[in-house]
């Protein structure tokens, strides 16, 4: 890798390392995640299946908010601070800004998502729970997920403010989730040109439920490998459309 | 080759969603020799950050190139080496100084061990060193202005831009940036700043270049625009009655018990001497006085007088009016 972009890259990562906030969400990620040890004593049924549920949708939650926050706010604060002047009047393109910067999120994601993964693998053995693979699936898919959402928070904070990219970013989010049930209703849309720009969006829009295989992992369900591995690729094939876009913004954007 | 070459430069913002076009640079023409100090003179608003921005890519001209070394200024090649040190900068404060200084380091591409070495001498020559691993958010902005002077020479370049490289920096730091340039050409590296401040430039530029308004007003050599600009006469004298030597000469002024005569440079000062001399007066002095860079500017500033002082620290009021000199360059 090119100095440069790697030194954008650890330099991001040390911006959020240094955050007193990061450390603040992976702090809570952690104890939420445990205190799901609370919720399985007092709901009935399978103890183990009550805070593998609770403990994996609260590391969820922590590392989206996480993942939003960081990419919303990093760009823009570059451009705000005028600090990318410094960045780009050196020998560096903007492709490879977008780059380091990607990477620099990608990689705090790992060390946010990796502390959180740890302590809950150490918790769940503690419980009884022994070793899951399917734990560790669902984390590589969350990290899929995570990249995702990154990769567009970067889009939107290239070009505009943090508030608007968080309320695109979280809307984007949401949309994601729901829209696998556009399969269930789409056969009713009457009209075919309706329906021809409804499938264009289902097509453009991040597929984000594709990702999440908590009921899978906690119900002891068989996951498909051929799902998993297209799961993967739609990830990387996603994350670099959406920094194209980026790139193809930030290399006309100007610096005043 | 020169060492950059801007021809032509021209940009405008536009605002008021995009209703109103604002011409900021209106064609800028100018040109920095190898090895010299230029510097980039203009009052506030003039377009000297635009223009600057414009030769670093951070904003694109309307029309006008720019080279650096006889290439185009825009590409990874050129600006590998260029330092640069924006204005009022502002840098990562979750850094330390040294940690900021490699992370410029691996920007140009530096492997690290070599960043190493660098930074810490670089730290040094420009005052830093004791504060290398404090965090920047604790600098004051004399020391973040030398940091970003370090910062600008951390690839060792030939060519450097600072923008108003003297703001925020007190008498010991101004002092310490003017040796420092004056010794970046002594290693034959060619400075290009800009600043609106007089004093920063007299001290130490080769040439230098007016802007005003978005265009160059004047460019050339520092002792030629001072030499070609009008000299003036003064003559100081006293032990004379005030009517006697209104009929000598019109134009003077008392100060302490002395009179300031203000005669233009082509005046018979002999005349005017031996005068004051018959009817009893002393000749305390005779000076020549040429115009200062501070002249050369407020004439331009004022629409172009040339030639016509406005302002003189000795407080002798306007010259009469002297021949012009010839054009702009
Ligand atoms: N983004 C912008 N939109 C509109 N006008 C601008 C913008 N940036 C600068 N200007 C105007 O351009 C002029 C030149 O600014 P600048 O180059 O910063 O001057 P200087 O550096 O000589 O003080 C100023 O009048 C300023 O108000
Ligand atoms: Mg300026």
């Amino acid at each position: 890798m090119k100095p440069g972009i790697r030194g954008i890259a650890v330099n991001t990562f040390r911006e959020s390392a240094r955050n007193k906030m990061f450390y603040l969400l992976v702090f809570f990620g952690i104890l939420f995640a445990l205190s799901s040890k609370l919720v399985s004593f007092l709901t009935l049924g399978d103890a183990m299946k009550v805070l593998k549920d609770t403990g994996l949708a609260a590391i969820n939650f922590f590392c989206v908010l996480i993942a939003i926050f960081t990419g919303i706010n990093l760009v823009y604060k570059e451009i705000e601070k005028k600090t990318v002047f410094n960045i780009l009047s050196k020998p560096v393109s903007r492709d490879e800004f977008i780059a380091g910067k990607f990477l620099g999120l990608a990689l705090t994601m790992l060390t946010a998502l990796g502390a959180m993964a740890v302590i809950f693998f150490a918790f769940v053995a503690v419980s009884g729970g022994g070793f899951d693979l399917g734990i560790l699936l669902y984390f590589v898919m969350l990290y899929l997920e995570l990249l995702v959402i990154v990769a567009i928070s970067l889009l939107f904070s290239s070009f505009t403010t943090p508030i608007l990219s968080f309320i695109f970013t979280v809307s984007l989010y949401l949309i994601g989730h729901v829209m696998w049930t556009y399969n269930e209703f789409k056969d009713y849309l009457a009209i075919p040109l309706w329906r021809a720009f409804t499938q264009g969006l289902y097509y453009l829009l991040p597929n984000l439920h594709k990702f999440n295989i908590k009921n899978e992992v906690v119900l002891g369900m068989a996951i498909d490998p051929w799902s998993v591995l297209f799961s993967v690729l739609y990830a990387l094939a996603y994350v670099l459309a959406v920094l194209a876009l980026t790139v193809l913004i930030f290399r006309r954007r100007e610096f005043q | 080759m020169k060492a950059l070459e801007i021809k032509g430069l021209k940009k405008s913002f536009r605002s008021n969603f995009l209703i109103r076009k604002y011409n900021i640079l209106k064609g800028i023409d100018l040109d920095v020799e190898k090895g010299e100090i230029y510097g980039f003179l203009g009052p506030n608003g003039a377009g000297k950050t635009t223009t600057i921005k414009c030769i670093m890519g951070l904003l694109s001209p309307d029309a006008g190139e720019v080279q650096v070394d006889g290439r185009p200024a825009d590409t990874a090649a050129a600006r590998q080496r260029i330092g640069f040190l924006p204005e009022n900068p502002y840098f990562y404060d979750y850094l330390t100084a040294r940690e900021f200084l490699l992370f410029s380091a691996s920007l140009f591409n530096i492997p690290e061990k070599e960043a190493r070495d660098k930074v810490a001498a670089l730290i040094h020559r420009v005052g830093l060193s004791g504060h290398e691993d404090l965090k920047l958010r604790k600098f004051s902005k004399g020391m973040i202005q030398r940091l970003g002077v370090a910062q600008a020479l951390v690839n060792d370049p030939d060519l450097l831009i600072l923008d108003e490289p003297f703001s925020g920096l007190d008498p010991v730091g101004r002092k310490d940036l003017r040796l420092l340039i004056l010794a970046l050409r002594e290693q034959g590296k060619t400075v290009f700043f800009s600043s609106h401040i007089l004093q920063d430039m007299e001290l130490m530029v080769d040439r230098v270049g007016i802007i005003l308004d978005g265009t160059i007003r004047r460019q050339g050599k520092l002792s030629e625009l001072v030499a070609r600009s009008t000299q003036y006469v003064e003559v100081v004298c006293d032990r004379i009655d005030r009517r006697e030597l209104a009929r000598i000469h019109p134009d003077s002024t008392v100060r302490d018990n002395q009179f300031i005569l203000t005669l233009a440079s082509d005046a018979d000062v002999n005349l005017v001497v031996e005068s004051i001399i018959h009817n009893g007066g002393r000749i305390l002095a005779v000076n020549p006085v040429k115009m200062t860079l501070e002249d050369i500017f407020f004439s331009e500033m004022t629409g172009g007088a040339n030639g016509i002082p406005t302002s003189r620290s000795n407080g002798t009021g306007a010259p009469p009016d002297p021949a012009t000199p010839g054009g702009k360059p």
